[in-house]
């Protein structure tokens, strides 16, 4: 089974990118077959993804890189985010208890309800995070 | 996103227009607080909401919360297929008071 790439992106850890990088994805996997509410759904998860880096890993730090990839082997799409920011806490990333009511917190919760995958780890050069995500699409 | 805040008799309607995301939420938020710390009822409008992430639903939850500390009237209306949906994966839409229309609100807050 060959995967294809659909797209590399590389980008600055500020909110007001993460307009494109929706576009980008609901374009991409509706290209792909997705239909329409998989294709928001898998937008709502990178894009929270998106923001858990430039908040708890960049810390705000706009001058951060993130480099995001999208790939598809025809039974599933394969999402790549990867970061140069300080190695994060993986223990201090999970779901919240959805019953507990309070602002935050729901980025996590967001991701493991959409995607039927998802993994995360430092990347062995030194500073650096990634995390992985896949969706069967047939 | 544009913000659209109208007075009426006995609360404010402040409805939402496009993305309440990471680069506008605090937006949201602040205005959310700015009304119920004038010691307003509030009834926010998702209608024109194309996009809600979970900054933007947290200062829904924030909203929700300081009401019901305030004992102020807090609803939801005309809620997005987007925003809706949103809300589903959280499970907030069974926690936040939603109304169908102005008008059933204002029998409410009557």
């Amino acid at each position: 089974m060959s995967t294809e790439k659909l797209f590399q992106i590389r980008f600055l850890a500020k909110a007001e990118r993460l307009s494109l990088v929706r576009v980008l994805v609901k374009e991409m996997a509706e290209s792909v077959g997705c239909c329409v509410e998989l294709s928001e759904k898998l937008v709502i998860a990178v894009n929270e993804a998106c923001m858990n880096i430039i908040q708890h890993a960049y810390k705000g730090d706009e001058s951060g890189e993130i480099v995001f990839e999208m790939l598809n082997n025809e039974k599933e799409l394969h999402f790549r985010l990867v970061d140069y920011a300080c190695p994060i806490d993986l223990n201090s990333v999970k779901p919240r208890d959805l019953n507990d009511i309070r602002p935050g917190g729901l980025g996590t919760h967001f991701i493991t309800e959409i995607m039927d995958e998802h993994s995360m780890g430092h990347l062995n050069e030194g500073e650096g995070n990634y995390l992985n995500m896949k969706k069967k699409i047939n | 996103m544009k913000i659209n805040i109208q007075q009426e008799d006995n609360y404010t309607n402040i409805g939402f227009d496009g993305a309440v995301d990471l680069s506008s939420s605090s937006d949201a938020r602040k205005n959310i607080i700015e009304i119920l710390e004038q010691n307003k009822n509030i009834l926010i409008d998702l209608s024109l909401v194309n996009y809600i992430d979970s900054s933007g639903v947290a200062s829904l939850v924030e909203g929700y919360q300081i009401a019901k500390k305030l004992s102020l009237k807090f609803g939801l209306v005309g809620i997005s297929d987007a925003a809706m949906g949103v809300l589903k994966l959280a499970r907030l839409d069974q926690v936040f008071p939603i109304y169908n229309s102005k008008e059933e609100y204002e029998k409410d807050c009557a």
